[in-house]
């Protein structure tokens, strides 16, 4: 069979698995990244917008989730309408979610006093369907609650963003279990570039895409969210080790 | 003298006392004739405010209290004790000087209102009125004769009768006594008869047959909601508190208590609301009548719908806000607001979530961290000159070396709140460590002291 007719039986069967998925009826896209080396990694050009994720801190040490925030407020600036913020511990300061693209105007906060309520609250936003974006920090995510969550995001058309902080140091990989979430992103920090002045410049991260649906596993280097919550791709790549800015990995979930 | 107020009260004035000898206390003292029934009429327009704002189930309890249910209404005013104390703060800003306690029984609550030392009380639930053992036996809700026989035979507190056997004391007193300290301690129920202003728009429904299962409730609720809402809609109101009562067959009652952002009138929300709390009542053995009653309700403003594509982004959230404001509690969903100050934890102020946006935004010259610590901590740091960034920290036991930093910014406290900030002043700086963690700094002292490099340093945030 000459490779173009092979293609259209995948595409077609790639398209009845999509409508099976419930995932065409849906119509609402994708947020691409604007970084084509990362946004040619996920399945049609960026994050699907209806649809659960996962960001994690760094693996090696219990950080405390501050880049991952931070690349969580970048997504969500990018959205249209307003972001529902649920958390248990009100230490999240508004001004440099203001510097990350969402201005107070656009985050309403939700302070749940426990697991249950943060979820349920998670939920009821994704549901809702007029918000931008939905952002929850929880600590533990059961297979059971966030295939909820995925189909709650899927009837609301939102984009939900699991922000997974851990509780106590106990270091425990939140990525242990299995989720419904279509992709789980890891952000660690790397070294930032030298200025030619003393001074800081802008905040390199390392972004690991640990799972992704009908994708594969990927690594990233990139400078941190601006102001409007793009992230750009790293140009210091060549006095690194690795050649290619994105290293390829077996899908490993 | 039947009330005296707090002035009064400092210069020896009694309640109780002859208004001769009150005269002859303080000559100038300023007295009205008592009003019994003007008072009765305050204690009732008292008891409706109270109703508006804060409890579904409230009645008087004359001459001078307010019983209140709190329950199924707390979770509005997040919990107990802000509940309290907020009713206490808004009643002493009105001139009304008031004392509160909150217990598991009337009795109990009661005797701690009026006589425990702290004007603002929670006991802990579950105790059987053991936080009322060392109140005067006044509190018992007797005779005055009663009471005042009581202390003649040696019972000065609750706690002494409690422990003394009961037979003898009611062969005395009479069954009252025994019936009060058997409310004091829960064991014998008292329903509290809710007051109901005739303005209220009220419907009710009562059955035959007794109801107890969660569908036939969430199915009357349906209709109770749907009769409000033409009765409201007559009078073009829309809906800010409802309060769903439940009267059970024990004589006991349940409520639920929503409350909306703005003026609602929409049936399917309503009862969304309303079937959301069900689980929360607990029928016993049969519910004979539940009435819903708007309990504050306001002009309803229609607002026209647009569909026009460049104002449909601002979709209508307050269907989702009353949603998770009546589950978690009204202060537990807000928005940040910026706040005209340089000290960081003063910056941000908490705003209703439907506040209008004024667009205001902080001041984005100088980064800020994601995560800002409630209390900054101390951290022991090496310098290599007075005003240079640090050269390494040690923070939880942790030393890390600063590769690059930027700064300092320098903070100077806000002499005009308090003149401890006279003198104070932060140098802060933004430093990364050689794994490309980024931490914000200070040192604080005075403004010799920092400058000087003598400052004591502490970590304020997380990038």
């Amino acid at each position: 069979m000459p490779a173009a007719a092979v293609n259209a039986v995948v595409a077609d069967l790639r398209d009845r698995i999509r409508r099976l998925d419930g995932r065409a009826l849906r119509g609402r896209g994708v947020l691409p990244f604007e970084v084509p080396e990362i946004d040619a990694r996920l399945p049609e050009g960026g994050l699907a917008l209806a649809a659960l994720h996962e960001v994690a801190g760094a693996a090696t040490r219990m950080d405390d989730g501050a880049a991952a925030t931070l690349f969580v407020a970048g997504i969500a600036a990018r959205t249209r309408g307003k972001v529902l913020w649920c958390l248990r511990r009100p230490d999240l300061f508004a001004p440099a979610l203001a510097q990350a693209g969402l201005p107070p105007g656009r985050v309403l906060y939700v302070e749940a006093e426990d697991e249950k309520n943060l979820l349920a609250c998670f939920e009821e936003g994704l549901r809702h369907g007029g918000l931008g974006a939905v952002v929850a920090e929880v600590s533990r995510l059961p297979m059971a609650a966030s295939r909820r969550l995925q189909l709650a995001a899927e009837t609301g058309g939102t984009l939900g963003l699991a922000l997974r902080l851990p509780h106590s140091r106990s270091g425990v990989d939140p990525y242990g279990q299995p989720s419904a979430a279509l992709t789980r992103w890891r952000v660690s920090m790397l070294p930032s570039a030298a200025l030619p002045v003393p001074g800081l410049g802008r905040a390199r991260w390392r972004l690991e895409l640990v799972r992704c649906r009908a994708g594969e596993a990927a690594e990233f280097e990139v400078e941190a969210s601006d102001a409007e919550g793009r992230i750009a791709f790293s140009p210091r790549l060549a006095d690194r080790s690795v050649a290619a800015g994105a290293r390829h990995f077996r899908a490993s979930a | 003298m039947t009330a005296a107020s707090r002035a009064a009260e400092a210069a020896g004035v009694r309640v109780g006392m002859p208004l001769a000898k009150a005269h002859a206390l303080v000559p100038d003292l300023s007295t009205m004739p008592a009003a019994p029934a003007a008072d009765a009429a305050a204690l009732e327009r008292l008891a409706l405010w109270v109703l508006q704002h804060y409890a579904p189930i409230v009645a008087p309890d004359p001459p001078d209290g307010l019983v209140i249910d709190t329950t199924g209404a707390d979770h509005l005013h997040g919990g107990e004790k802000h509940m309290l104390s907020g009713l206490v703060n808004r009643l002493e800003a009105s001139g009304i000087a008031a004392r509160a306690a909150i217990a598991d029984s009337w009795g109990a609550a009661h005797a701690l209102a009026r006589f425990h030392a702290d004007p603002v009380f929670a006991a802990s639930p579950g105790d059987g009125g053991a936080a009322a053992d060392p109140l005067p036996v006044a509190g018992l809700r007797l005779e005055p004769e009663a009471a005042g026989a009581l202390r003649l035979l040696g019972f000065s507190r609750i706690g002494a009768l409690r422990l003394a056997p009961r037979a003898p004391l009611v062969l005395r007193f009479g069954p009252l006594l025994g019936c009060r300290l058997d409310q004091l301690e829960g064991r014998v129920a008292e329903p509290v008869d809710p007051f109901r202003d005739p303005e209220l728009v009220t419907v009710r429904r009562a059955f035959g047959e007794p109801i107890g299962a969660a569908e036939t409730i969430a199915r009357y609720t349906q209709k109770l909601v749907c009769d409000l809402c033409r009765a409201l809609e007559s009078r073009g109101l829309g809906l800010r508190r409802a309060d769903l009562l439940f009267y059970r067959v024990d004589n006991t009652l349940q409520a639920i208590r929503i409350g909306t952002a703005r003026a609602e009138r929409d049936e399917k929300r309503l009862v969304r609301l309303l079937c959301d709390r069900i689980e929360t009542v607990d029928p016993g053995f049969g519910i004979e009548v539940m009435s819903l009653t708007a309990s504050r309700a306001e002009p309803l403003v229609l607002r026209q719908a647009t569909c026009l594509p460049g104002e449909m982004e601002d979709a209508d959230l307050g269907g989702l806000v009353d949603l998770i404001a009546n589950r978690i509690g009204g202060r537990r969903l807000y928005r940040m607001a910026p706040v005209e100050s340089d000290v960081p934890e003063r910056s941000v102020r908490r705003v209703p979530p439907l506040a209008p946006d004024d667009g205001a935004t902080w001041d984005s010259r100088w980064p800020r961290p994601a995560r800002l610590l409630a209390r900054p901590e101390e951290i022991t740091v090496m310098a290599l000159l007075p005003d240079h960034p640090p050269a390494s920290f040690t923070w939880r036991g942790r030393r890390r070396i600063v590769r690059r930093a930027d700064g300092p910014e320098r903070i100077f406290g806000e002499w005009w709140k308090r003149d401890a900030e006279r003198a104070a002043v932060r140098d802060y700086f933004h430093v990364e460590d050689e794994a490309g963690e980024r931490f914000w700094l200070f040192r604080s002292g005075d403004e010799k002291a920092v400058s000087g490099g003598l400052g004591r340093w502490f970590l304020h945030g997380i990038f």
